[in-house]
């Protein structure tokens, strides 16, 4: 036992002795596996992207390199404060994450406590941010992107009414669940709301619930795991209401599940591809030449909305550093709210909830053919 | 009314022929050894990453299916003679724990081995085709899979009554030292229990991940838990309790998951009560109240306990 | 009887209690001079709440003989309790955003709230005990598993939220990081957050203790090594088994509300079977039986899942060699393996079912006999 001690001492101590060059390190909280550990590692790619592309950084007049730090947060609520207790432990400047809102506000007490400041990339449920000044975020929120997509199922669609799914304990998918109904409702159509437990594979008697109550639209903003099922199950069983979902459906696996079936599949996302042609065509090369990143990627070379949102982070990030002057959480904590920035995105500029000030959702839809995502609209709300 | 209860049944069914399959894994070792083999789901997991690992390789599925079979019964023999062997003469509750250990250990392994990816299962033809049945569409092997179960029962009975290993299986569960005493194997006895135990395990796993295409490390924990519940709840030791028990609870689950839409089209309720959130717990539940009553299960001998 | 009693206060015990005190005041002052965000304080909180809950399940399936999988159920029964009581009443609309604020609109102190997390998990001990502990021991385990997943779901049900918050989070209640003592300008002054659950596991784990060596516990032994025998002798089966199955959820449900104060964050879905399988795992490495082996065990499985092994899952480089296999997960499968070899090759685990006081009068009993050897 004592040998194992010592070894495993000196290893920590050797770890910290390489890390003493300039460096500044940005910690990466992101799930690699777990339900989301899909989408998590889209997130990433983006990061690991930008990182490749952008590797240093000035701050304060001296050249930095910048580190990623990763933690699996296992998108468990659980192992996410030690996970977020590991990256303040390792002395990172700025956090980014994580996918999935449920361990971001579980890691937010820890970031908290320890005066570092965290971008949210895509956790997009308003509780994240709101009554705390540590977490920031670059993408919208649910009521907004709930009442976007209730427009479009009751305005462009023409349904009145839609069957939600929702996991138990996920507070994305019931977030946006709550503000889908809402708006939906308020437009005047009929909602019916249910939830799977967790770990749960066979969906096909929650296709038959909305069948049976002559749904038209089923709305599950689930992680990608469930919704690859869902569509998988709802076309074995003839299912022909289309399905509709939040950004976390913007992934190439649920494109390729829908890829060759009968289903339509609606999503609302951050980033269309072909919107910025330098992103999408550099990303592609690095995909290509890195084959872990591609396996990360699904296999193929989509980009997914997360992706273009996790690069656009990273450089947010680096604003911060560059504005703040220096490596201290607290001076990145200060300087952030100032940090305005031109991302692949879009504009990016954050309110007095540390939220990014985004009116723009985009609207796509899965060429069942190809499966490749096809842009269908731009949804603005007020 | 028949036609908005029949899809859940139908499903039900079919849910319950795979746990059906899972459970004789279980009840069987327990008739055996006493030992609940808590790592028995993973293995059904297991057999579920090798068959996607295989026919990635561009293995033909022909060929794909028995390597499948042939690698889930080795994994099970492998993990009888290094975890649980070593503990024979150990309590019984240590050879529960390292059950438990060996279910960690399977379920860490795959999610390193996939790098915590879902992996998707590669279709079967013919099986996931769909069909339309009194109005349902569904899968075809939703509907192979009752019956596959009830067939492969009916060998497995056949096995156990009028073979010599079958024999020394029953001789070994009923009284493990005196049949030992009398010049059964009792370590290949056991060896292959678990071998079929954990082929019929392949087969379910093979249905299984037919009819729901995406394998992640849990995967089998949760059919586990259920498929151990039905070999409880038929009474442990009996394989046509386990069966009749994964049955009633196939079908139990998927009529909870619809139980709200039905009582609203029946006028019993006017609105949703969420009642599909314990699609899970009641499983638990019906066996809290069975155990409560008769103790043993449905179909359990009742085993007195020696001083 | 007067033997018993001289041999409670012998030198080892005073040893052991000294040897307890420094480790107390070892980390007040360690929280006091190392850097906040050093890994070693999370590991102490978690390891502390591990570390009772341990020893409770260890009261049941160790000194009772009851083997029980329903720790994970109490403990969410206790940290549900801890935060809907706690959460500050001008929070509630931030938290109960879906239910207009929820129902309950009081709050009680941190340390009533833990105390009724305690009776509210024993109480539901109580009721589930009149069936279960009538059942056989694989058949009283599976039972006690389902009720924890029966009551994980019924605190996810959408119908409960106005005071479970349905299956959401809860949040914003005090945790360990509000014990630390902060001047007006908000900067910490002394930091407690350590040492705070340290103490609430000292004294519960203390309490255990003295309930394990006074006549009821020595029943209860008698009850895990012969139930026929101690019903012979006297002994009242079922109001015993009874009585230490809600001890036992008592301070599972404490130990929930610990954990609810370590993760500032509470949601049902966490509390799975894996949960109470790491737990077992713990009371196993530790020693079945052993009280300062469930406590040794929880610091070093919690430090080696968290801390020590985390190196495992990054790439590492020795000079221009990539160290082969280690990636994301890597940590896991080695921890497993670990788990594996205890399991199978220390059977025992760490202490057996020895106490650090053994320990203690064992060391001296050597030293003693090698001195009149000599």
């Amino acid at each position: 036992m004592k040998k194992v001690l010592a070894l495993v001492l000196t290893m920590l101590l050797v770890l910290s002795a390489a890390a003493m060059a300039e460096t500044v390190k940005i910690g990466v909280f992101e799930p690699a596996t777990g339900a989301n550990g899909a989408g998590g590692k889209q997130e990433t790619l983006g990061m690991q992207y930008a990182n490749q592309e952008t590797k240093t950084v000035e701050i304060g007049g001296t050249e930095y390199d910048v580190e990623l730090v990763y933690a699996d947060n296992a998108s468990d609520n659980t192992q996410a404060t030690s996970a977020a207790q590991k990256l303040v432990s390792e002395g990172v400047s700025v956090v980014l994450g994580s996918y999935g809102s449920g361990v971001s506000i579980a890691g937010s007490e820890t970031f908290k406590n320890a005066d570092t400041p965290a971008i949210g990339v895509t956790c997009t449920n308003p509780q994240v941010t709101a009554g705390n000044s540590h977490y920031f975020r670059v993408c919208f929120l649910d009521p907004f992107q709930g009442t976007v997509l209730a427009n479009y199922a009751y305005k462009e669609l023409g349904v009145t009414t839609a069957y939600c799914l929702g996991e138990l304990g996920n507070d994305y998918d019931q977030g946006l669940v709550t503000y889908f109904k809402q708006a939906f409702e308020g437009l005047g159509g009929t909602v019916f709301a249910e939830s799977f437990p967790k770990d749960t594979q066979d969906f096909t008697s929650y296709l038959t619930n909305a069948e049976a109550l002559s749904a038209e639209v089923f709305f599950c903003p689930v992680s990608i795991d469930y919704a690859v099922k869902i569509i998988e199950q709802a076309s074995s069983q003839g299912k022909t209401f289309p399905i509709l979902g939040g950004d976390t459906l913007d992934s190439n696996m649920v494109s390729n599940a829908a890829k060759g079936t009968s289903v339509k599949v609606v999503v609302t996302t951050f980033y269309q591809e072909g919107a910025n042609e330098t992103f999408d065509n550099g990303f592609k090369a690095w995909l290509a030449e890195d084959a872990e990143a591609l396996t990360n990627n699904g296999g193929n070379d989509i980009i997914a909305g997360v992706t273009a949102m996790g690069y656009d982070a990273y450089y947010v990030a680096l604003e911060a550093l560059k504005a703040a002057g220096s490596t201290d959480p607290k001076a990145v904590m200060e300087a952030l709210p100032a940090v305005t920035y031109d991302g692949v995105s879009g504009h990016i500029e954050f309110d007095e909830t540390g939220d990014a000030v985004r009116t723009t959702a985009y609207v796509k839809t899965v060429n069942n053919e190809t499966g490749d995502w096809e842009f269908v609209t731009e949804q603005t709300v007020g | 009314m028949w036609n908005t209860i029949f899809p859940y049944l139908l499903t039900g069914i079919s849910v319950g022929g795979q746990y059906a399959l899972i459970a004789i894994g279980y009840t069987m070792v327990y008739g055996i050894l006493r030992l609940i083999n808590f790592a028995h789901g993973d293995v059904f997991m297991v057999a579920g990453i090798v068959m996607v690992y295989m026919a990635a390789s561009g293995m033909p599925l022909w060929l794909c299916i028995p390597l499948v079979l042939i690698t889930t019964a080795l994994v099970g023999f492998l993990i009888e003679r290094v975890a649980y062997k070593p503990l024979r003469s150990a309590p019984r509750m240590s050879v529960m724990i390292s059950a438990i250990g060996v279910s960690y250990t399977l379920q860490n392994l795959v999610l390193y081995i996939t790098g915590g990816l879902n992996k998707d299962y590669p279709a079967i033809p013919w099986l996931s085709e769909s069909i339309t049945i009194m109005g349902a569409t569904t899968k075809r092997v939703t509907i192979v899979t009752p019956f596959l179960t009830i067939a492969l029962v009916v060998a497995l009975v056949m096995l156990i009554n009028h073979t010599k290993i079958g024999m020394a299986m029953r001789a070994v569960s009923r009284d493990f030292e005196t049949s030992q005493l009398m010049g059964i194997k009792i370590n290949s006895v056991i060896s292959s229990t678990f071998v079929i135990g954990t082929l019929l395990a392949g087969v379910g796993s093979i249905l299984y991940f037919t009819n729901y295409p995406t394998v992640i490390p849990t995967s089998g924990a949760m059919p586990g838990l259920k498929a151990f519940v039905a070999a409880v709840f038929g009474g442990i030791g009996s394989i046509p309790g386990a069966v009749v028990g994964a049955f009633i609870i196939g079908i139990a689950e998927n009529i909870i998951k619809g139980l709200d839409i039905i009582l609203l089209k029946a006028g019993v309720t006017h609105s949703m009560l969420g009642l599909a959130t314990f699609s899970d717990a009641f499983t638990f539940a019906l066996l809290i109240v069975i155990l409560s009553v008769k103790p043993t299960g449905l179909f359990g001998e009742k085993i007195t306990d020696k001083v | 009887m007067k033997d018993l009693t001289r041999k409670k206060i012998d030198s080892a015990t005073i040893i052991t209690g000294a040897i307890v005190i420094a480790v107390l005041l070892a980390s007040f002052i360690a929280e006091q001079f190392m850097p906040a965000t050093s890994m070693l304080f999370t590991v102490l909180k978690k390891s502390a709440t591990y570390a009772l809950v341990a020893v409770s399940m260890n009261l049941l399936n160790g000194f009772t003989g009851i083997f029980s999988l329903g720790q994970a159920g109490f403990m969410l029964l206790g940290a549900y309790t801890y935060g809907i009581f706690t959460i500050p009443v001008a929070e509630r609309m931030n938290v109960y955003q879906y239910y207009n604020g929820g129902l309950v609109q009081f709050v009680v102190p941190w340390y009533v709230a833990m105390l009724l997390a305690g009776l509210v998990a024993a109480f539901f001990a109580f009721l589930i005990g009149l069936p279960v502990l009538r059942l056989k021991s694989d058949y009283l385990a599976i039972a006690s598993l389902g009720f924890a997943e029966i009551i994980r779901a019924l605190f996810q049900w959408d119908k409960l939220g106005p005071i479970t918050n349905g299956s959401n989070m809860l949040r914003l209640f005090p945790s360990f990081n509000d014990f630390n003592i902060r001047n007006a300008s908000g900067e910490v002054v002394v930091y407690l957050d350590t040492l705070v659950p340290l103490l609430i596991t000292t004294l519960c784990v203390g309490i255990i203790v003295l309930l394990i060596n006074s006549t009821f516990g020595r029943a209860l032994k008698a009850i895990r090594d012969d139930e026929i025998a101690a019903e012979a002798m006297g002994i009242r089966l079922a109001s015993h088994k009874r009585l230490a199955f809600c001890v036992s959820s008592f301070f599972a449900g404490v130990g929930g509300a610990m954990l609810a104060m370590y993760q500032a964050t509470v949601q049902a879905n966490g509390f799975t079977t894996i949960m109470t399988y790491e737990i077992l795992l713990i009371v196993v490495i530790g020693g079945i039986g052993s009280v300062t082996g469930s406590c040794l065990s929880a610091f070093l499985f919690v430090a080696a899942s968290e801390w020590w092994l985390r190196f495992l899952d990054q790439k590492q480089m020795l000079g221009n060699f990539e160290v082969p296999l280690l990636r994301n997960g890597f940590r896991r499968v080695v921890f497993s393996i670990i788990i594996m070899v205890v399991v199978l090759f220390f059977r025992r685990g760490i202490m057996g079912t020895k106490e650090l006081p053994d320990l203690i009068r064992g060391f001296k009993n050597r030293r003693r006999k090698e001195a009149a050897s000599k």
